[in-house]
């Protein structure tokens, strides 16, 4: 199964139209279904960080689920069960590289399926799927 | 607008109470947008037509649009308040966050009245507004400083706004700004310096809310359609690769670029401070406002050894743009860059209007050699073109203010020359020191009689370049700049960058407010935008400006633009023609 790559960090402007895109898969705009995150590394002159799922083979996010909501994906990642989510957050307290994103409005998790939209509105070649 | 959208949601903080509330406004948002239209309807409400400027009575709005969130280059806040600078209007507009943090904090506008007690900054972070104790920030030399503890204080990495004066506005400065994102800025007319009167050293703003659209699946093609022309054609290739300061060669080549105050029109080491110089020998990195693919932000890395340590170097990052380069750069006779990159630097790092600053040290470099000022007036600076060691000496002292001149000074160009003479070379248009085009006429009516006296208000200097060799008359000429005006504030309410102006024409901007649950045809847009720009007008005279009373420094009929030398007499029948233009459409 291909998977979210960032190809070099260094490239990334911080327009964030990919986390746009993101949330834009729900045919919604702003941004509360984003599963990307950028944000500068302090100060946007010292360039960004772009948080995205790595799809770990062996996920802390799921070993941490206590209602087995998140399911492991062949080839890497997990898949949310959302009828069987309560919404406790231990998944998002799991991931050390905090990719796992949350919304707000629905108290849940949002986990990268790995689909690729954003791929499409990066002009800057920040991302990529691989593998 | 859509039922559920939260751009109806006004935010209003009253800084003396330390209270704030939530109105619901969908009447305003559905008659005017939002932006610049709802910005003059809620300051029309909220401002008591006597207030000072630097008083507690004073108002200051934020405002965004529809199309904030939804769709790539909406990325623009309004601010609206009445000016320290000019003592009228004043308008402004910043991209940064400071947008998409408003719109999806779920507002489509934040009112701030009052004054605090002590100094303070507001954080809002969605439906919650946290009022913050900031004596300890309150005196720091460099706004980079606040920026850097601010953004380990407060939550929102990536999603937040962080807007904030220098010393430059609690000095009160009158062409103080505010500087949000460290590059992007509130420039021009003094919001810094309101911001200080009423103790506000910061605002945050963070959020990430969904946004309701009409048509799911319209939406997602209108996007694509509009990120393919925004990314790939070539209408904004010149913002992304050179940045603004391509400008610089073009202008200088043209004889528009205004130099050493004006004397000139151009400058012979145009080149050493060019957007393809800076590019070539000092871009380090480029960078975006939210939602915008852009990327028109350029920043110069700096790398300087300190004298005192062998093996020691700073790099800095310092963002650079056509305007800055012009009153910071030409205007001053700058013959290397570096100069004029850490001037730009401690000019952000104060938190001053980049053109201001440089059209007033200008105009003290030339008062300073005719001897209206002496020595001891400058508390001992030596102000000579290309010397960027004084110059930055005289920044310190605007914003200190040890004599009586500087003082003046940080009132800028207008208030200082009356007090001291040099009036007939005081580059000033209402009280706004000019933009960076001696195009010819156009840009000057732009310069006297835009709402904002910004080029960008009616872009005269676009128009005077286009009709070189036929310059229009009167008539045509300030119906040309009055119809271009009244559209932009149709963009301004949406709130689109004017930087993205050729690709929402009105056919798109109607398709792309039918996704936001607005039904306008190009030509009820039309219609809205010369109502805006009529009531804006309006209150801009109620609050002091009076068109009868706009006039041109001697210097711009004496050097000449490529419409040739300005004649006087025609520049006065234009005024004329335009003034009585504003009288009566304000009679109707």
């Amino acid at each position: 199964m291909p998977r979210l790559n960032v190809t070099d960090v260094e490239k990334c402007v911080g327009c964030m139209s990919c986390m746009f895109a993101c949330s834009r898969r729900f045919s919604e705009g702003g941004l509360s279904r984003s599963a990307i995150h950028v944000s500068s590394i302090g100060g946007v002159e010292r360039g960004y960080r772009v948080i995205v799922c790595r799809a770990c083979e062996d996920p802390s996010c799921a070993a941490a689920c206590p209602t087995g909501a998140l399911v492991r994906r062949a080839g890497g990642g997990v898949i949310l069960n959302p009828s069987k989510c309560i919404g406790c957050g231990n998944c998002r307290g799991a991931c050390p590289i905090g990719a796992v994103m949350w919304d707000d409005e629905m108290n849940k998790p949002i986990i990268c399926v790995h689909c690729g939209f954003c791929i499409g509105y990066c002009p800057y070649g920040v991302l990529a799927l691989r593998g | 607008m859509l039922p559920s959208d939260p751009l109806r949601n006004v935010l209003y903080i009253d800084l003396s109470s330390k209270k704030y509330w939530v109105e619901e406004r969908r009447d305003i948002f559905e008659e005017y947008i939002g932006g610049t239209g709802v910005a003059t309807k809620l300051l029309e409400e909220e401002l008591p037509r006597g207030a000072d400027p630097l008083s507690p009575d004073n108002v200051i709005v934020f405002a965004v649009g529809p199309l904030n969130g939804l769709f790539p280059t909406a990325s623009k806040t309004v601010a609206m308040f009445r000016s320290p600078h000019t003592g009228n209007l004043g308008e402004s507009h910043a991209g940064g966050r400071s947008a998409i943090a408003i719109r999806l904090a779920g507002y489509g506008a934040i009112v701030i009245k009052g004054a605090s007690d002590i100094p303070v900054w507001v954080s809002v972070h969605g439906r919650r507004v946290y009022f913050r104790d900031a004596r300890a920030l309150w005196g720091m030399t460099s706004s980079h400083t606040v920026g850097r503890i601010l953004r380990e204080a407060e939550p929102g990495s990536g999603l937040r706004a962080i807007m904030r004066i220098g010393k430059a506005g609690e000095k009160l400065v009158s062409y103080a700004c505010v500087v949000t994102e460290t590059y992007r800025h509130f420039g021009r007319l003094g919001l810094g310096a309101v911001f200080g009167s009423k103790k506000l050293k910061a605002l945050v703003i963070s959020g990430k809310s969904s946004l309701p659209v009409a048509d799911r699946r319209a939406y997602r093609e209108l996007y694509d359609k509009l990120f393919k022309v925004i990314t790939e054609s070539p209408l904004m290739r010149k913002y992304h690769e050179i940045g603004t300061p391509v400008n610089v060669r073009h202008l200088n080549e043209l004889g528009a670029l205004p130099s050493l105050n004006l004397k000139q029109c151009r400058l012979d080491t145009a080149d050493k401070i060019s957007g393809e110089y800076l590019a070539e020998n000092y871009l380090g990195r480029r960078v975006s406002c939210a939602h915008c693919p852009v990327a028109c932000i350029h920043l110069a890395a700096l790398r300087e050894p300190y004298e005192e340590e062998p093996f020691f170097f700073k790099t800095s990052f310092i963002g650079y743009d056509y305007e800055p380069i012009y009153a910071l750069g030409a205007m001053l006779g700058a013959r290397e860059p570096e100069g004029m990159l850490r001037l730009l630097d401690v000019v952000e790092a104060y938190g001053l209007d980049a053109m201001s600053t440089g059209v007033v040290l200008a105009w003290a470099t030339e008062a300073y050699e005719k001897g209206l000022i002496s020595r001891e007036d400058l508390a001992g600076v030596e102000l000579r073109w290309g010397d960027y060691s004084a110059y930055i000496e005289a920044v310190k002292n605007i914003v200190e203010q040890p004599t009586e001149l500087y003082k003046a000074l940080a009132r800028g160009v207008a208030h200082a020359s009356e007090k001291y003479g040099g009036g007939e070379f005081a580059l000033a248009f209402g009280g706004n020191e000019m933009a960076g085009y001696h195009t010819g006429p156009a840009a000057y009516l732009n310069y006297a009689f835009g709402l904002r006296h910004s080029h960008l208000d009616s872009a005269g200097y676009s128009l005077d370049q286009k009709t070189i060799g036929k310059t229009p008359q009167p008539e045509e000429l300030v119906q040309k700049l009055v119809e271009e005006e009244a559209w932009r504030q149709v963009l301004t309410s949406l709130v689109v960058c004017l930087f993205a102006r050729e690709v929402y024409k009105p056919e798109v901007v109607s398709e792309a407010l039918k996704i936001s649950g607005y039904d306008l045809s190009p030509s009820d847009l039309a219609e809205i935008g010369r109502k805006i720009y009529r009531e804006k007008y309006r209150l801009k005279v109620e609050l002091g400006f009076d068109p009868d009373r706009v006039s041109f420094p001697q210097r711009i009929f004496e050097t000449p633009t490529p419409h040739g030398r300005l004649d006087p007499a025609l520049l006065e029948s234009m005024r004329k023609t335009y003034a009585g233009f504003i009288r009566s459409m304000l009679a109707n």
